[in-house]
This record gives structure tokens, sequence and C-alpha cells, in this order.
């Protein structure tokens, strides 16, 4: 079934992002307009639906932003195209959200009028502005007994500094009011311009690996038409590909004749080339090709490292692929080849926080089936060397003798807490511990709302967990990258009977390292099963030892049974453990199993 | 010879036992000394130094069939002159007569099971006599035959030193010269698996079950019964000269389901297992004379690996010599040169010329101590 695209004037096509902090009601916000505008019947509709992944599902948050196309008809007796983006609110997928504003006008920004705003709120509606978006705000669950409407409002127009008295008042879950945030999309938010004559430009905006189809790209088309049929070029990457398939997700896939310009629809064109497509990168026609290519996206650059291991060596080919189809869906994670002589081959990896770390590795074990270890995480330092030149470490196993180190300088976040008046206390007491120094205490409505300056090293060290814990999970948090600044910093080695497990080595500032090295010992003390001899257990920094602890010979390990005369049991017994040895790393005389690494590396 | 049959299940053990409402015992004696009749065939006549009659519970056998299997096996070989004949016996099932026909038939030494001496270790491991008549069964025994052993098991959920010490001063003022004294082990498959894994009962853990080894030794040796292996205790010259020629890794036959053997034929070192399942044993034999499901020839690796592992158990260690007899490698070849180096310093392990041992440390580790030591 095809669907001609009567092409639609550009002035009935409305583009638009939600935002919000997270959970403040996007993805419900978005069932609604996906219901009244018919796109779904009630059997079809479900909770947060698109929210496809299972592991979205399972968490209540948005992961992957997704695009869906209604058709609206307004009260002026028009019918508007409405292309909905649904972003997901947490810091560390913001990279989704930049990328979603890029590909429209206008956003709707959802504050949750029983909380008010909150750390990504300002975050996220920074980036719409910058993106010159045209903003609706919109207030929802009024429904709740705690809504507030009219200090919310107040709180957007002072903390924002966005007008709000036509702000939408709705609930996305009782349905209240979804007819007002439609009428003021298609009032308030600009459309889009282009011309369908000229050459092609799309903006390749997301993409991801289907197990049937191969690679599917979302573009935006800026100027131009795009056909079925059409031979198309990446800009960027100079690959040209047949085009099978042009489509609009309703939100089910729905091929589509063309795309003309100000539409969002996909693409499907044989694509095997993993590496080939880019978002940012440019489609173009090969034949007519535009003369320039769009802006593109800002890179993504990671925060935070780790080192990922598959746990059976075999499945290091394997991981490499996973990790290319994973990114394609996924650009702000990035990945290089990496050894460990504890853990063997693997790939270092950059995140943008700890909760992509976790979303990825779940991914890698869900969609992939694969079982990993992953290392601690790791800020990127900056180090001068004595003779003049600069290296980015990523990796504390790869850090310099300290007598070639001229200095180190450690990323620094401006963060944001917003947090009950109850527990300012504890929060500021926690950001001192953690080197962190205050840049403002303001209040919005009945919450302190504390800036403070962190080094990024303190905040990847369960940080989020000990705010969680601190506050009862009412805080909210927000940070930006805000330069790099030197500092003392040593790197911390794990020794295990003398030698250095390399993947659990770390840095961190002179004043902490004993505490931690401590810490860490006596963790992996009962984490690392006794063997056959004595283990010694030290962290040093150089050649100095800072802490040990001691682990104890097993006592007793020997079964009393015989088996009459069945040797060949327990011979092939011995022989199993022999090939489960490959698992082993060898310590001098003892040989610890990469589980207990995974153990120990499991910290917090 | 394995006898399968028993007349409970008990939730601990993992041998290859079978209950049935009745035992087909004129099937299963054909059926072994058809099988015995078939290897004794293939290795032509040999010195035989002991027979054991092992289960399951072979004191259910009828007398007959054990003395039919006696006599068969001393036609076919030359008896040494202090041939043993050990039966495996279950306290419940030994009256006075049935153990005087088996010496009758030839059987000249006794292992019962008789587990523990107390009433209520004896219902949590299921077994269906008491401490009392386990004292009686054991009694008659001594009375008729020289050599008595008997088995226990400890290390039970909760039991202290002291409680056990004072149970283990009992069997040795009970015992004549020899005992074999297991920790219990929870076994794949089996009843007291299933109730561990639920938590429903735990063990000593390593250091506990250390300690009630080390007094375990202490008590018996105060008795004048050493360790020979890890779980058996004799009176020196009192060693089951059987279980001594698997640690030894000499060659054994094993007839019945189940069985396992180790056998030269010609230049190979046969590795033999038999159907564990009784009936399609015996249906087996009855159609080719042998119940094998594997015989397969070991290589010197192989063999290597096995004597290492049967021998380190043994308080007299390995004999280099014998290693290289058996084995035709040397033991050194065999061994993680430096695992090797790290346990004789820490005392696990002495090697001279002579022998390789497994000290009392050593021993006591010796699981972890072969799995990182055997190559
Ligand atoms: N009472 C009430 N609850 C709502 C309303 N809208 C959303 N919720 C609930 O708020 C929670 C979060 O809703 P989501 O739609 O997943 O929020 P989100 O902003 O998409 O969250 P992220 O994508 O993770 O940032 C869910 O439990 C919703 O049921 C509303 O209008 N009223
Ligand atoms: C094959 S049984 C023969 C004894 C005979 N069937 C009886 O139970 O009386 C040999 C001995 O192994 C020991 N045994 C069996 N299973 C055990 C286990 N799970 N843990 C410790 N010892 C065990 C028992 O002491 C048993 O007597
Ligand atoms: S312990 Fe003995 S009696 Fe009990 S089932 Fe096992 S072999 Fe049979
Ligand atoms: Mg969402």
């Amino acid at each position: 079934m095809y669907r001609a695209m009567t092409a639609t004037p550009l002035s009935q096509i409305r583009n638009f992002s939600i935002i919000a902090h997270i959970d403040h009601g996007k993805s419900t916000l978005a069932d609604r307009l996906i219901q009244s505008c018919g796109a779904l019947t009630a059997r079809e509709m479900k909770d947060q639906i698109l929210d496809n992944m299972e592991l979205e599902q399972e968490r209540g948050i948005t992961i992957k932003a997704q695009t869906v196309r209604l058709t609206y008809p307004a009260k002026d007796g028009k019918t508007y195209i409405l292309n909905l983006m649904d972003t997901p609110g947490h810091v560390d997928f913001a990279y989704e959200v930049s990328r979603s504003l890029a590909a429209c006008e206008g956003s709707i920004l959802v504050v949750d009028a029983s909380q008010g705003v909150e750390a990504q709120t300002l975050a996220n509606v920074y980036q719409a502005i910058d993106a010159n978006h045209e903003i609706v705000p919109v207030l929802n669950k009024v429904d709740l007994p705690a809504a507030d409407v009219e200090r919310v409002r107040a709180q957007i127009e002072e903390v924002v500094g966005i007008p709000a008295d036509d702000a939408v008042e709705v609930s996305a879950k009782t349905g209240l009011n979804i007819e007002g945030v439609l009428e003021a999309l298609v009032t308030r938010l600009p459309p889009p311009e282009g011309n369908a004559e000229a050459p092609l430009q799309a903006l390749l905006v997301d993409s991801w690996y289907d197990p049937y189809l191969g690679v599917i790209i979302l573009v935006r088309i800026k100027e131009g038409t795009l056909r079925r049929g059409d031979k198309i070029r990446m800009m960027q990457a100079g690959s040209t590909y047949h085009v099978d398939q042009v489509g609009v997700f309703l939100p089910k896939m729905t091929p589509v004749d063309s795309l003309g310009p100000g539409e969002m629809g996909y693409i499907n064109a044989a694509i095997k080339t993993v590496a080939d497509v880019a978002v940012g990168d440019t489609v173009t026609l090969d034949r007519t090709p535009a003369a320039q290519p769009l802006a593109g996206f800002k890179p993504s650059i990671p925060v935070v490292w780790c080192g990922l291991f598959p746990i059976d060596a075999d499945d290091f080919e394997k991981l490499r692929d996973s990790l290319g189809k994973l990114r394609l869906n996924d650009a702000s994670f990035h990945f290089e080849a990496e050894t460990s002589a504890a853990l063997g081959f693997g790939f270092r990896c950059g995140f943008l926080g700890l909760l992509h770390l976790e979303i990825i590795q779940e991914r890698l074990s869900r969609e992939f089936n694969l079982d990993l270890i992953a290392t601690a995480p790791s800020v990127v330092y900056k180090m001068h060397m004595t003779d003049g030149t600069q290296e980015d470490l990523h990796n504390p196993a790869d850090m310099p003798d300290l007598a070639k180190i001229e200095k180190i300088e450690e990323p620094w976040i401006k963060a944001t807490i917003l947090v009950q008046d109850e527990y300012l206390g504890s929060v500021l007491t926690l950001c001192s511990e953690r080197r962190g120094i205050q840049m403002d205490l303001t209040y919005v409505g009945n919450r302190a709302m504390a800036v403070y300056r962190l080094p990024l090293n303190e905040v990847v060290f369960d940080f989020y967990d000990r705010l969680k814990s601190l506050t009862r999970g009412y805080a909210s948090f927000d940070y930006q990258m805000d330069g790099y600044e030197e500092s003392d910093l040593v790197r911390i080695s794990i020794l295990v009977n003398q030698e250095p497990v390399d993947a659990l080595a770390f840095v961190a500032h002179r004043t902490v390292a004993e505490t931690r090295g401590r810490a860490i010992c006596s963790k992996l003390k009962d984490l690392i099963p006794r063997q056959l001899f004595k283990i010694a257990i030290q962290a040093s920094i150089g050649s100095r030892i800072i802490a040990r602890e001691t682990l104890g010979a097993l006592s007793k390990d020997v079964t009393a049974k015989c088996y009459g005369g069945d040797i060949s049991r327990k011979r092939k017994l011995l022989e199993k453990q022999k090939e489960g040895k490959k698992r082993m790393r060898q310590f001098g005389k003892v040989e610890i199993p990469q589980s207990a690494f995974l153990a120990a590396l499991k910290m917090d | 010879m394995h006898w399968p049959f028993c007349l409970a299940k008990c939730p601990y053990c993992d041998f290859n036992s079978h209950v049935r409402e009745t035992i087909p015992q004129e099937r299963f004696a054909s059926a072994l000394r058809k099988e015995l009749a078939h290897d004794a065939a293939r290795t032509g006549r040999r010195p035989l130094r002991s027979i054991f009659f092992g289960g399951g519970t072979p004191s259910l056998m009828d007398p007959e069939t054990v003395a039919a299997l006696i006599e068969d096996a001393s036609r076919y070989f030359d008896a040494e002159p202090d041939l043993e004949i050990t039966l495996e016996a279950n306290p419940t099932s030994v009256e006075r007569a049935k153990l005087a026909s088996f010496r009758e038939a030839g059987v000249n030494r006794i292992s019962l099971g008789i587990q523990s001496l107390d009433d209520a270790s004896l219902r949590f491991l299921g077994r269906e006599h008491s401490a009392s008549q386990a004292i009686a069964a054991l009694e008659t025994a001594r009375s008729l035959f020289a050599r008595v052993s008997f088995d226990l098991i400890y290390a039970r959920p909760g039991q202290s030193l002291s409680e056990w010490s004072g149970e283990l001063d009992r069997a040795l003022s009970l015992a004549s010269d020899h005992l074999s004294l297991y920790q219990l082990t929870i076994e794949q498959g089996t009843k007291f698996e299933a109730l561990y894994r639920q938590g429903r009962f735990h063990l000593p853990d390593d250091e506990q079950a250390a300690r009630l080894y080390e007094r375990t030794a202490d008590i018996a040796g105060r008795h004048g019964l050493l360790p020979y292996e890890i779980s058996n205790y004799a009176r020196p010259g009192a060693e089951s000269r059987h279980n001594l020629t698997y640690w030894r890794y000499q060659d054994y036959i094993g007839i019945g389901p189940g069985a396992h053997g180790r056998l030269t034929i010609g230049d190979d070192l046969l590795a033999i297992r038999r159907h564990r399942a009784p009936e399609p044993w015996a249906g087996r034999v009855e159609q080719g004379g042998c119940g094998s499901t594997e015989e397969i020839p070991l290589s010197a690796e192989e063999r290597g690996r096995e004597a290492l592992l049967m021998g380190l158990r043994l308080t007299e260690g390995i004999s280099c010599a014998a290693f290289r007899t058996r084995t035709s490698r040397e033991i050194g070849e065999c061994l993680d040169p430096r695992i090797l180096d790290a346990a004789l310093e820490e005392g696990y392990l002495t090697f001279d010329r002579e022998r390789l041992i497994a000290t009392r440390e050593g021993r006591l580790r010796l699981e972890a101590l072969l799995s990182a030591l055997v190559l």
C-alpha cells in the first residue's frame, strides 16, 4: 500500500519535539496526541507506546527519541501534518534531544505541575532556544492534587525566562485538554520552509539496524524531494545507494512514494556498511547533488570511558560487530579496540554518563546476547608531558610514568541540583566531600537550587547513588562540562601477588587515594575466592604501597568420598577445569577467575 | 563386582543403586558370572589379589551367588595365598545366618555401612537402621570375621567438634583395625542436593570441615588407626588391599552395572565402563557376554593424570618408578613446575627421587592442588 504524498503545503506541516525533565510526562503526552489524531485504535494503544524498547518499558524511561507522523484536522478547517518527536529526559541521552531539535522548528516544553521546573527542564529549554525554536509550555499532570499551576507558571517565567501565561494546562494521563495542545501547535509553531524543486538536502537524524531490512535511516527533508527509486549519495561518506523504500511512521512503518521539504521519514536503501552511516550527514541525489551539505551535528564527546570485555573470549568479533550495529542507533557512544592483561581482548568505550553506560551494557546483553565485563568508569584526563607534548588519557592503565608528566588536568562540570530544603544540608556536605565549589544557592519555590563546580571524576564515583539515597530520590541533578583544571591526581594500581591488575587501576585525587585504595583491597579480599596459596592484595601509588590485605589459603578442599573405581569421572572433571582455566589469569602461583574481577568491578 | 540394588535409596547417595520390588537374583547372578567369564577369557591367567563386592547393597545377594563368583574367579585366575575378599553390608540386611553363609562362600572381610552412631543423624541420613541395630550388626560381623571395617559419614549439618569426637571415640572402641570416615558431600541429582540448594540445611564451612578432619586423624591415631588415604584409617598392615589397587593405579576388572575397570590388554590400558542401568546391562551381557558401553585406551597423558589423581590421595604418595612403568612418563613432566615449586615451599608436597607425596596439609586441599598442579 503506497500512499501518494499529495504534496502537503508547507504551511500545513508542523515539526516539533517534546522536551522535559525526566518523567514529566513526554511519552504519555505523545500517547494522547497519537490517540486523538486517530493514528492508532484503542486496541493498538498502550501506555508510552513510543517507548518500544523492552528496556524503556521496564525502566519507565525513554532512551531513544521516536518520530511519529500525525494528521490533525484543526479548528481552522485545514488538515495539518504533525511530525512529533518524543525525546528522552535523562541528561545522559541529551544527544538524542539535540538531534531531534535540529530536525524541528518548535518544541513543546512539558513541565510537571506538581513538581515544577527541574534541572533538566532548564538544560533542554536552553538547547531549544539555541536551536531557534518556538516553545509552547505545557503544564502537565494537573489532575494531581499536588498540582500547583500558578506557582509553576511563575517559576517558568522567573527561572526559565520564557512567557507562560498561555501555557497549556493538561493531564496527559486523563487526556484533559489535549485539543488545547494540538491547537497551540498549529497556531503557535512556525511551519517549515523549503523548496520542493531544489536539489535534495536531507538531514540524517538517526539510524538503526533491522535484522530483516538491514540499515534504516531517519531523515528530515530540508530542501528538495526524495522518491522511491532515487539514487542517493551520503555527502560526507561519499557512498551511493539505490532507494528501495521511503516511508513514514504512523507510528507503524508505512511506505510512501516520496517525501517533500519539511517532512520526516525513513529510507531503506540496502545499506550494508554500517560505517557509511553517520548521523548529521546530508543525503542528496547522486544525479543532481546539493552544492553544500547541511550544518550537521556537533559530534558528541564521551565523558566517561570504560572497558568492555567479552566473558567468553570467542565472542570478541561478535562484540565488535554488535558495537557497530549499536553505534548505528546511538551516535553518542564510541568504541575502540583495547587489550587487557587481566581480561583479554575487548573495547574501550565512551559514554555520555553512567546511565548511558549501563543502558549500552544492557542492550548488548539483551539485543546481542553477549556476556560482558565492564571495568570501572574513568573520565578523560589531559596529560601534559615534560617533553611538551599533550595526551588524552582514557584508560588509567595507560598512565605514563609520573616522572614524564609535567601536570595532569581533569574535567570539571557545572552541576545544578534542585532539592527540598530538608535535604539541602546533606547535599552540600556531599558536594564538598567531592571537592565541589559552590557557585550559587537560590530558591525555586520551596526548593533550593544549588549550582556547584565539581570534578567529574568524583561524580562518576557513585555520586548519583549517594545523592539519591541522601535525598530519598527527590533531588534532581543535571550537569554540563565546564573545562579542565590542573589537579593533584595519582594513579592507584591494584596488585595481586605483586602483579598489577590493569583492569582495576584508577585515578584519584591524592587526598582520597588511600581511602579508596583500602576500600578496593578489602572488597577484593571478600570477592576473590580463597585459593590454594595465600594472596597478597595491595594498592600502590608508583612503588609506594598504600593498602594491603592478605587473603588466606583455603583451608580444606578435598572430596572425602571415593568413587569405587570410577577414575574417569575425576579425570574428566580435572580436564574440564583445565578448559575453564583459559578464563583465568595467573598471578604468580595463583590463578584467579575472571568472574572475581567481574564482581570486583561492579563497584556500586 | 557391583551389585546395583538397595532396599531404599539414601538421600545423599549417588552410587549406582536401584530399588526393585523383587530383585531378579538369578538373572543378575548369571549375568555377573557371564561377564566375569568374558573378561577372564581376554585377560588370561593373572595373579588375583582381591575381590570386592560393592554396591548398592551386596549383602542383599544370595550367598550362593557370592560363592559361585568367588569360585569362578579362583578358577580363572591365580589367587594369591592371602586373597582379600570383601563384601559391603548394610546393617538392615545382615542376619547372623546370612553373614555366616557369606563366610562359607569365601568372604573374609566385611565393610559395614553404619554411617552414624547417633539415631537423629541416622534419621537425617535417611537410614533405615538405628544405632543399636548397627552396633549389633557390627558385633555379629566381628564375631564371624577377622577383618571388619565400617563407614561413617561426618561433617554433618551443625555437627560440633565435641559431638563428633564423642561419636568417633565410641566408634573406635567398637572398631577392629579399619575404618572409612567420609565427610558428607552433596552429590548431583540426589535428594540432599535439592534440599541443600533450597537452604534447608547447611554444611560446615571449609574451616570447620578442616578442623573436623584434623580432629578425626588425631583421635583415630590415638587408637592406633592411621590415615592411609584421605578417608581411610587402618592399623598398619590392615589397609584394604582392594582399594589400594585403585589408588596405586593398578589393574582391576569391574563387573556389573556401572562398574569401571582399568585393564591392560596387550599394549593398551583400557578404561572400561559398563552400562549403568541394571536391566540393559544384563541384556547386553546375555547377548554378547559383556555389558561395556566404553572401552577406551588411555593416552600416556591421561594415564599420568589418573595416576596422580589417585596416588596423591594416599599417605604413601606415588612411587616414581611405578608411575614411570604404568604411564611411560616421568612425574615431573605431568606437573606445572611453578605450582610444584610453590607447593613444595608451602609444604603441600614432598618430592624426592623415590616418591611424590602430598603432605597432610596438601591432602586437605587436594582438589585445588591437583587442579593447579596437574598438566
Ligand atoms: N497523574 C498523572 N501522571 C502522569 C501524567 N502524565 C504522565 N504521568 C505519569 O508520569 C510518569 C512518567 O511518564 P512518562 O510519559 O514516561 O514521562 P517522560 O517524560 O516520557 O519520561 P522520560 O522519557 O524518561 O524522560 C508515568 O508514570 C506516567 O503515567 C499526568 O498527566 N497525570
Ligand atoms: C557405596 S556405599 C556402600 C555402603 C552400603 N551401600 C551402605 O550404604 O550401607 C559406600 C559409602 O560411601 C559413603 N557415602 C555415600 N554417599 C556419600 C556422600 N554423599 N557423602 C559422604 N559419604 C558418602 C557412605 O559412607 C557409604 O557407606
Ligand atoms: S548409601 Fe548404600 S544403601 Fe544407601 S542408597 Fe547408597 S548404596 Fe544404597
Ligand atoms: Mg519518555
